[in-house]
C-alpha cells in the first residue's frame, strides 16, 4: 500500500463522512444565531469557535462539506457522463468529420478562460448550486472526451478488438463492452482530479457569491464573510481554508495513488 | 515550412471567428436588458426605445455581428453601458494593472519553481525531492483567495509591512509595486506548484536519454550534466505552461483582484457581468480568448522552427 493512496483516502473519506454525518447531526444547529456568543476562539463547547453570528464554525464545515462535494461531484457526474461516449465516439470513427469537429469543439471551450465563463455563466442564469454545478460540469466535458478519446485509440488498434470486428459486432457495442471497461481505470483517476478541481472551482463561486445561496452553509461564502475580520478573529477563516485545502489535497492524493496502483507503469512519473 | 505556416495560420483565423461566434451567441442569449439597467425599472417606454435606437439593440443580429466584429478589427470595442467611455480605453486602463500583475506573479512563481525543480530532480527519492513534492501538492490544494487572506493577515494586518489592498496608480511607481506584492504572491504559489512539477518529471525525463549518458561518459558531473543538458531539453514543456500560464493570469485574476480590490481587467469584468455592461464583457472575454489563442499559436510555430519533426500534420 502506498502512503499517497492511503493519506488521500483517509482525508476523502472525512470529507465524505462529515458531510454524511451532517444530514444527521451536526454539534450545533450550522444555522442557528447566538448574537451572544459572537466570535468566540475555539474552546470545549465549540470545537473550531463561532463566527459573527455567532455560529458553531464546525457545524457549519460539516454542512459546507456537503454542498462542496456534492457541487463538484455532480459536475464530474455531467463531464463524465457527456463526455465519455463523446470520446469513445470520437476514437470509434478516428479521422471522420465526428472526430474532427470534436477536437476543434474540445479546442475552443479549453481556450475560454474557466473561471470567468463559470462565474458569467452562474451571474446569466441565477447563483445557485445547481447553476455553479453546471457551469464547471461544462468545463469537465471535454476533459473526459480527451481522456476517453486519447485511451481508446490505442485500445482499436489491439487484437481482441479487431477480433470483436471480425465478429460482426458494431462500433458502439465494441465501444461499451470492450473499450470502455479498459479505460475505466483512467477515467476514475480523471474523476478524482477533477473532483479536486471541482471543490476548488466551487469555493471560487461561492466566495463572490455564485454559489450555494444562504441559509446554506458553504466553504467559499464563509470565507467572504470572514475576511472583513480577519484582523480580530482570524480562526474564521483559518478552518473552511483547511478544510478545503485538506479535502482538495485528499483528492489529489487518491487521484495519484490510483493511477499508480492501477498502472505500474506510470508510477513516479508525474507525482 | 511555408504549408505548415499556411495551415497553422488558417486554422487559428477558423479559431478566433468560431470563438467570437460563441462568446457573441452567449452574450445575446443573456437575460436582462442592459437598456432597463441603465435607466432603471420606471424609464418612459419612449425613452427606453430612444436608448435602444442609439445603442443599435434594433438592427438585426447579424449585422449586429459583424458590425461588433469589424469594431473589434479596428481596436474600437463600443462605448460601455454604465462607464459611457470607449471599452477600448477602459480595458487598456486597466491592463496597465492586470499586465503587471499577471507578469509580476509569473516572475515570482518561476523564480519559486525553478530551484525548486532542478533540487527535486537532481536529489531524486531523497529528502529534498520528498520535501519539493510534498510542498508542490499542498500549494496546489490551496485556493488562491484563502491564501490571499492569510497573507494580508500576516504581512499587512499584523506586521504592517504590505498594504492590504487598493491600489495608488503607476503615478507613485513605489507605492504600486508594493501594493502589488501580496497579490502577485497569492496568485504565483498555485502556479509554482505546478510548475515545479512539471520541471521534475521533464528533468527526471531527460536525465534518462542517451546523451546525457553521453554527457556522463564525456566525464561530465552528474549536476553538470543535469543543469547544461537535460535543464535547456526540459524547458520545452516548462515554456509551453509559462505561456499558457500568462493568459491565464489575467483571468485568473479575476477572484484576487476582488480580495485587494485592485481596479484591473479581472474586477472590470466580474463588474461588468453583475451590472449587465454586457459590451464590456464581450470584448473583455473576446481579449482573453484571443490571447490563449495566439499564443499557443506562437509557441506552435516557435518549436516547428526548431523541430522540424513537429511540422508534420498531428
Amino acid at each position: 500500500m502506498r502512503p499517497a493512496l492511503l493519506i488521500g483516502a483517509g482525508l476523502s473519506g472525512l470529507a465524505v463522512a462529515a458531510a454524511a454525518l451532517s444530514l444527521v447531526w451536526t454539534p450545533w444547529d450550522p444555522a442557528a444565531l447566538a448574537i451572544g456568543a459572537r466570535l468566540q476562539p475555539p474552546s470545549t463547547t465549540h470545537w473550531m469557535g463561532t463566527d459573527h453570528f455567532g455560529r458553531d464554525i464546525l457545524s457549519m464545515l460539516m454542512a459546507g462539506a456537503r454542498s462542496s462535494l456534492a457541487v463538484a461531484l455532480a459536475a464530474v457526474a455531467i463531464g463524465a457522463g457527456i463526455g465519455t461516449p463523446l470520446g469513445l465516439a470520437a476514437a470509434a470513427s478516428r479521422g471522420s468529420l465526428l472526430d474532427a469537429t470534436l477536437a476543434r469543439l474540445n479546442d475552443l471551450i479549453f481556450a475560454f478562460p474557466a473561471l470567468v465563463t463559470a462565474i458569467l455563466i452562474t451571474a446569466t442564469l441565477g447563483p445557485s448550486a445547481l447553476n455553479a454545478t453546471l457551469a464547471i460540469g461544462l468545463f469537465n466535458i471535454p476533459v473526459f472526451a480527451r481522456t476517453a478519446r486519447g485511451a481508446a485509440l490505442s485500445l482499436w488498434t489491439l487484437d481482441y478488438i479487431r477480433a470483436a470486428r471480425v465478429a460482426g459486432k458494431g462500433r458502439a457495442r465494441i465501444s461499451a463492452e470492450h473499450v470502455l471497461p479498459n479505460i475505466a481505470s483512467l477515467l476514475i483517476v480523471q474523476a478524482t482530479i477533477q473532483a479536486s478541481l471541482g471543490i476548488l472551482a466551487e469555493a471560487g463561486l461561492s466566495y463572490v457569491g455564485l454559489g450555494a445561496q444562504p441559509p446554506t452553509a458553504s466553504w467559499g461564502r464563509m470565507l467572504a464573510e470572514a475576511q472583513t475580520m480577519v484582523a480580530i478573529a482570524p480562526h474564521v477563516a483559518l478552518f473552511p481554508g483547511l478544510a478545503i485545502v485538506l479535502t482538495v489535497l485528499g483528492l489529489n492524493l487518491l487521484g495519484d495513488g490510483l493511477r499508480d496502483a492501477l498502472d505500474p507503469r506510470l508510477r513516479g512519473r508525474l507525482t | 515550412m511555408a504549408r505548415f505556416l499556411l495551415l497553422r495560420t488558417l486554422s487559428l483565423a477558423a479559431s478566433l471567428l468560431a470563438a467570437s461566434l460563441v462568446i457573441f451567441a452567449a452574450i445575446e442569449v443573456v437575460p436582462g436588458d442592459p437598456v432597463s439597467y441603465m435607466l432603471g425599472m420606471n424609464a418612459a417606454p419612449d425613452t427606453v426605445a430612444a436608448l435602444r435606437d442609439q445603442l443599435g439593440l434594433n438592427e438585426p443580429l447579424v449585422w449586429r455581428y459583424l458590425h461588433w466584429l469589424a469594431g473589434l478589427l479596428r481596436g474600437d470595442f463600443g462605448i460601455s453601458y454604465t462607464y459611457k467611455t470607449p471599452v477600448a480605453g477602459l480595458i487598456a486602463e486597466r491592463l496597465a494593472l492586470s499586465a503587471p500583475l499577471a507578469g509580476l506573479a509569473l516572475i515570482l512563481s518561476t523564480a519559486l519553481a525553478l530551484p525548486a525543480g532542478l533540487i527535486a530532480a537532481a536529489r531524486r527519492g531523497k529528502g529534498a525531492d520528498l520535501a519539493v513534492t510534498g510542498l508542490a501538492q499542498i500549494g496546489i490544494a490551496v485556493p488562491n483567495f484563502w491564501f490571499a487572506m492569510m497573507l494580508v493577515a500576516l504581512f499587512a494586518l499584523r506586521w504592517q509591512l504590505l498594504p492590504a489592498g487598493g491600489f495608488p496608480g503607476w503615478a507613485h511607481p513605489g507605492a504600486a509595486l508594493r501594493a502589488l506584492i501580496l497579490p502577485a504572491l497569492a496568485l504565483a504559489l498555485p502556479q509554482a506548484a505546478i510548475l515545479a512539477r512539471i520541471l521534475r518529471s521533464a528533468l527526471i525525463e531527460a536525465m534518462a536519454q542517451d546523451y546525457i549518458r553521453t554527457a556522463r561518459a564525456k566525464g561530465l558531473s552528474r549536476r553538470a550534466a543535469l543543469t547544461r543538458h537535460a535543464l535547456r531539453n526540459a524547458l520545452i514543456p516548462v515554456l509551453t505552461v509559462l505561456g499558457m500560464q500568462f493568459s491565464f493570469l489575467l483571468a485568473g485574476a479575476i477572484i484576487i483582484e476582488n480580495v485587494f480590490y485592485l481596479p484591473g481587467l479581472g474586477r472590470l469584468i466580474f463588474q461588468a457581468i453583475t451590472q449587465r455592461d454586457l459590451i464590456v464583457v464581450e470584448s473583455a472575454v473576446m481579449l482573453l480568448v484571443v490571447a490563449v489563442i495566439v499564443v499557443s499559436f506562437v509557441t506552435d510555430l516557435a518549436y516547428a522552427l526548431v523541430d522540424p519533426r513537429l511540422r508534420r500534420p498531428a
